[in-house]
């Protein structure tokens, strides 16, 4: 028998710490290493130093016109003095504030989320908002004027076709989940060929399908003006994704929580939207999420059929003979506001994740 | 009678009936509809457009191509020219995709970060976004034919687009691209050998040398049996434009680039996450048994992140061929600029057009969701 | 209705999971106010069985009559089995996005649709009486497997059921917490619940069960008193049985 003494605590050799262990760990521990971080040094030389000095050192801020942009850099002028087209699109300035409160609204909804607990008095609440703000930003009633769609245009326009997309294509990529994990043969067959119908071809063609093919099958009389043909496009192309989210999410829900339902009594709508849809949906939001983003950027392809988002305005701009040549700013500009927002998004979506796999079980 | 109204399963057929009835009736209505209007605008129907004339040109064709040709032909040329950037893009996207995602897990903190910047820079920003940028901005900026760049006088870029040389078509050349694939051939037969060898008798063969022996010799060996008479065709500049050689366009550069960059962004992601799915205790336990790194990755880390990883990236490609579709916004010759856009400009008829090109993509889809079926199937590891 | 002596009648119960006869000529008759334990080896049927009695499962020959109602496919009739028999889960099934409280009153409310404030009141009753009102406002995950089951016990009781039905209700749990389950279940089979358990745990048999069922293969083997079952076993199957849960 041997009996120890208790020990003291030292402190690790200063070899295995600090700020030069860590480099000389982390990027030149072997001949390979050093190469590469040589060659990250390089890639990060050439692309930051010269975007700097072109976007920041020798750029022109100031002025209205183009004869002040003279120092070689990136001409930001450009896009002061064509923000308002880029956020409003043709949209009259003196009713701007009606956007604008739409866009103050949007904090207002944010901040009563955060005394909702249930998920689809959230969801619910959330399409009335987008229906409130459709109809103040279109206006024609309570003696507002009406500000036709093709006025709208710009950041606005962009923003309103994803979010009215989402909001539009939610009840039914719903109800096609639902449809799609049924036991019913016929109603599943319907939903499957429709959400793989959907995923099978291009935005663009079902655009093209909405804004050429649309007002055929309709009688003569109704008519249906452009941006109203795109959000059914893509508000029918958004469903099917979102159905294929919620499907993943409905298939993670244990069987036992389905039958403990059905032994205390509850019907199958009370069963879908009491007990297994709430729980379907969180599992699918950051997956719901990624699926905004890839609408967000979607958008975009409304230019095609001639809508003038945010990307189609920047391009009308820059074509303008007097600004001619700055297109890169143009450019630019949407490239960090569509990352702007996506990124976020993104990021917003992975802390969710993150959340989930603590909380639940 | 009321209680058959309560019995479930009758429910469900009753509810079913009427979902029909409810689809068909829409589906008449619509139908009915456009009918009428067709009428009413005299719009022609039927697939007899496809044999008429189409009267335009298309500057990029992999088969011969005239106005004098016919819509049906140019439904070919932009089905071939969706089928050659989709094939491209699917190549380049995974290499770039490839190096990026192991890059994204490499040891070295610099380049690790370097590849997160790039994954999350891209993947951020619209396709189309990308597209007119690169054909808008970096290849408008290019110089004018008569100031190309200029690589060894072989490889000219300008805002034409890319110049370089092609060989001619002859006998070398067919034996040479015969050679290396036999080459390719017997590297494999090779690789079954020396496996089948090591599972008999235990020993090791390192193919590999020999691989990029045969790589070599094959070739020569071609060139000089083909006669040793391999010419190329050089680009050469001519008047205000280059003659020769193969041309890669503005437009197809401009959506090889976007493409390859944004869909290697969501590869890079799909390697990443099957390497780090396969559970730290599964390289701990190849470590404990004794295999070298290489061993490990290659025994157990790989063929387990594998069946993770290719789903998705499969996934991928078929985003990639959908996502081709946006060479209308540059006037990139596939089917939906040339087809879907042009022919059907001219002939007005649009339910013939568009349903013919969603089936193109809807068949393209199918076929690569069966084979990402099939794999799965195959790939599914046996649980009870 | 007068005093109907038997609850559950099960006469001629055949049921199959495709080419697989799961229950084979199942005849059982349990009275008001029993308590039954069944048990077998896995695989036996006897989930099954009890889950064929509230229409989780559906079968395909025989009768099941439930306090005067015939289980046929008859949204009605299911739904009044479904008011008069409660169901207790091996894996709890408590709904982990609503509280305590909420997973108790959600039957009440929606489908007895009686007013929230008398439903939350019922329920606090009933957690009083398995030992957890303090955890009324918590959520599921929160709490101990121990507790996750006594809630779901609670909140099968809100029902004011007839008749309770036990699948295998301790064996999802640690050691430790089985007892504080199973002191639960022996209070209510002092009332004058009809009790139906699918448990392996015998000492809980041995104390309370009017019968123990020995289901095998799909079939009752043998059906006899505690006493009986477990110092006179008669087939084989069923000492087996007995030897190996009882060796350790």
């Amino acid at each position: 028998m041997a009996i120890y003494e208790k020990k003291q605590e030292r402190k690790a050799p200063s070899s295995t710490k600090g700020v030069t262990f860590w480099i000389r760990e982390n990027l030149f521990s072997t001949p390979l290493n050093v190469a590469l971080t040589l060659l990250g040094v390089m890639i990060l030389f050439w692309i930051v130093p010269p975007f700097v000095k072109w976007a920041y050192i020798n750029a022109n801020f100031a002025g209205t016109t183009r004869e002040d942009c003279v120092s070689g850099g990136a001409c930001w002028v450009f896009i002061r003095m064509k923000i308002d087209m880029f956020m409003y699109g043709f949209y009259p300035s003196e009713l701007r504030w009606r956007v604008n409160s739409v866009y103050g609204l949007f904090f207002v909804l944010i901040a009563a989320f955060k005394y909702l607990k249930s998920p689809l008095v959230k969801i619910a609440l959330a399409h009335v908002y987008f229906i409130v703000g459709f109809f103040l930003v279109h206006g024609g009633f309570f003696g507002m004027e009406a500000v036709p769609t093709d006025k709208w245009g710009g950041l606005m326009l962009t923003i309103m076709v994803a979010a009215v997309g989402i909001v539009a294509a939610f009840p039914i990529g719903v109800l096609l989940a639902l449809g799609r994990a049924s036991h019913l043969p016929i109603i599943k067959s319907i939903s499957v060929t429709y959400i793989e119908f959907i995923r099978g071809v291009p935005l663009i063609t079902i655009l093209f399908m909405s804004s050429i093919i649309l007002p055929l099958f309709f009688p003569e009389g109704m008519s249906f003006d452009k941006l109203l043909r795109a959000l059914i496009g893509i508000a029918m192309f958004e469903a099917a994704y979102i159905a294929e989210n919620i499907r993943g999410g409905l298939q993670s829900i244990p069987k036992g929580q389905y039958e403990a339902a059905d032994a205390i009594g509850l019907s199958y709508w009370q069963k879908m939207f009491l007990v297994i849809l709430p729980q379907a949906l969180k599992v699918a939001i950051p997956n719901l999420v990624g699926v905004s983003i890839a609408l967000f950027q979607d958008t975009t392809l409304v230019l095609i059929i001639g809508l003038f988002d945010l990307l189609a305005m920047v391009r009308l701009s820059a074509a303008d003979s007097y600004w001619l040549g700055y297109e890169t700013e143009g450019y630019v500009f949407v490239t960090f506001i569509f990352w702007f927002f996506c990124y976020s998004m993104s990021n917003f979506s992975q802390k969710l994740e993150k959340r989930f796999n603590t909380n639940l079980r | 009678m009321l209680a058959l109204l309560r019995n479930q399963k009758i429910r469900g057929i009753i509810f079913q009936l009427l979902t029909v009835i409810g689809l068909v009736a829409f589906l008449w209505y619509i139908g009915a509809n456009t009918v009428a209007n067709i009428e009413q605008r005299g719009i022609q129907t039927g697939f007899g457009f496809l044999d008429g004339t189409a009267g335009f040109g298309i500057d990029q064709s992999p088969i011969s191509y005239t106005e004098e040709n016919t819509h049906g032909r140019v439904f070919i040329v932009g089905l071939l020219n969706t089928i050659i950037i989709a094939f491209v893009g699917i190549i380049c996207a995974t290499i770039v995709g490839l190096i990026i995602g192991i890059l994204r897990l490499s040891s070295n903190w610099l380049i690790a970060k370097l590849a997160k910047a790039y994954i999350d820079f891209f993947r951020n920003i619209p396709l189309l976004l990308q597209i007119l940028f690169w054909y808008n901005v970096v290849l408008r900026a290019m110089p004018n034919p008569k100031q190309s760049f200029n690589f060894f006088d072989t490889i000219f870029i300008n805002n034409r687009g890319l110049y370089f040389p092609l060989p001619e078509y002859n006998t070398t050349f067919f034996m040479i691209l015969a050679s290396l694939f036999c080459a390719l051939i017997a590297s494999f037969a090779l690789n079954t050998w020396a496996n089948r060898r090591k599972i008999a008798t235990g020993q090791d063969f390192i193919v590999f040398p020999f691989a990029i022996g045969m790589f070599i010799l094959f070739p020569i060996l071609a060139y000089f049996l083909g006669g040793a008479h391999l010419n190329f065709s050089f680009p050469e500049l001519a008047g205000f434009n280059f003659k020769g050689g193969k041309t890669l366009s503005p437009e197809f550069l401009a959506l090889t680039f976007a493409l390859t960059i944004y869909t290697a962004t969501f590869i890079a992601e799909a390697v990443r996450s099957g390497i780090e799915a396969v559970s730290h205790g599964q390289k701990e336990a190849a470590v404990s048994m004794g295999f070298s790194p290489y061993q490990s990755l290659k025994l157990v880390v790989l063929p387990q992140a594998i069946r993770i990883a290719i789903p998705p990236i499969i996934n991928q490609y078929l985003n990639l061929i959908k996502n081709s579709s946006l060479a209308t916004a540059v006037g990139y010759p596939e089917i939906v600029t040339v087809f879907a856009g042009t022919s059907l400009n001219q002939v007005g008829q649009a339910i013939e057009i568009i349903s013919m090109t969603m089936l193109v993509y809807l068949i393209i889809s199918l076929v690569v969701s069966a084979l990402l079926n099939w794999f799965n199937h195959k790939m599914k590891i046996q649980e009870r | 209705m007068k005093d109907r002596k038997e609850i559950i009648e099960i006469k001629n119960l055949n049921k199959w999971y495709g080419d697989f006869h799961v229950l084979k000529d199942i005849n059982l008759t349990i009275n008001k106010g029993e308590i039954i334990v069944v048990c077998g080896p896995s695989g036996s049927g006897k989930s099954t069985l009890i889950r064929c009695i509230n229409y989780l499962e559906q079968f395909q020959e025989g009768q099941i009559i439930v306090d005067g109602i015939e289980l046929v496919n008859d949204v009605k009739k299911i739904k009044a089995i479904r008011e008069e028999v409660a169901m207790v889960f091996q894996h709890f099934n408590l709904f982990p996005h609503l509280t305590i409280l909420d997973n108790l009153t959600l039957a009440p409310v929606w489908v007895r649709k009686m007013p929230r404030k008398e439903a939350e009141a019922m329920a606090m009753k009933y957690l009083e009486r398995v030992g957890i009102a303090n955890q009324a406002h918590k959520y599921p995950n929160q709490l101990s497997g121990g507790q996750q089951q006594r809630v779901a016990i609670a909140r099968s009781l809100c029902k004011n059921p007839k008749i309770m039905l036990f699948d295998e209700p301790t064996s999802a749990l640690d050691p430790e917490m089985v007892a504080e389950v199973l002191d639960v279940m022996i209070e209510l089979a002092r009332e004058d619940k009809t009790m139906v358990c699918v448990t392996h745990e015998m000492g809980f048999a041995k104390k309370v069960a009017d019968r123990i069922i020995f289901m095998d293969a799909g079939q009752i083997v043998e059906e006899n008193t505690p006493e009986e079952f477990f110092q006179n076993p008669e087939s084989d199957r069923l000492k087996l049985f007995l030897e190996q849960i009882l060796s350790h």
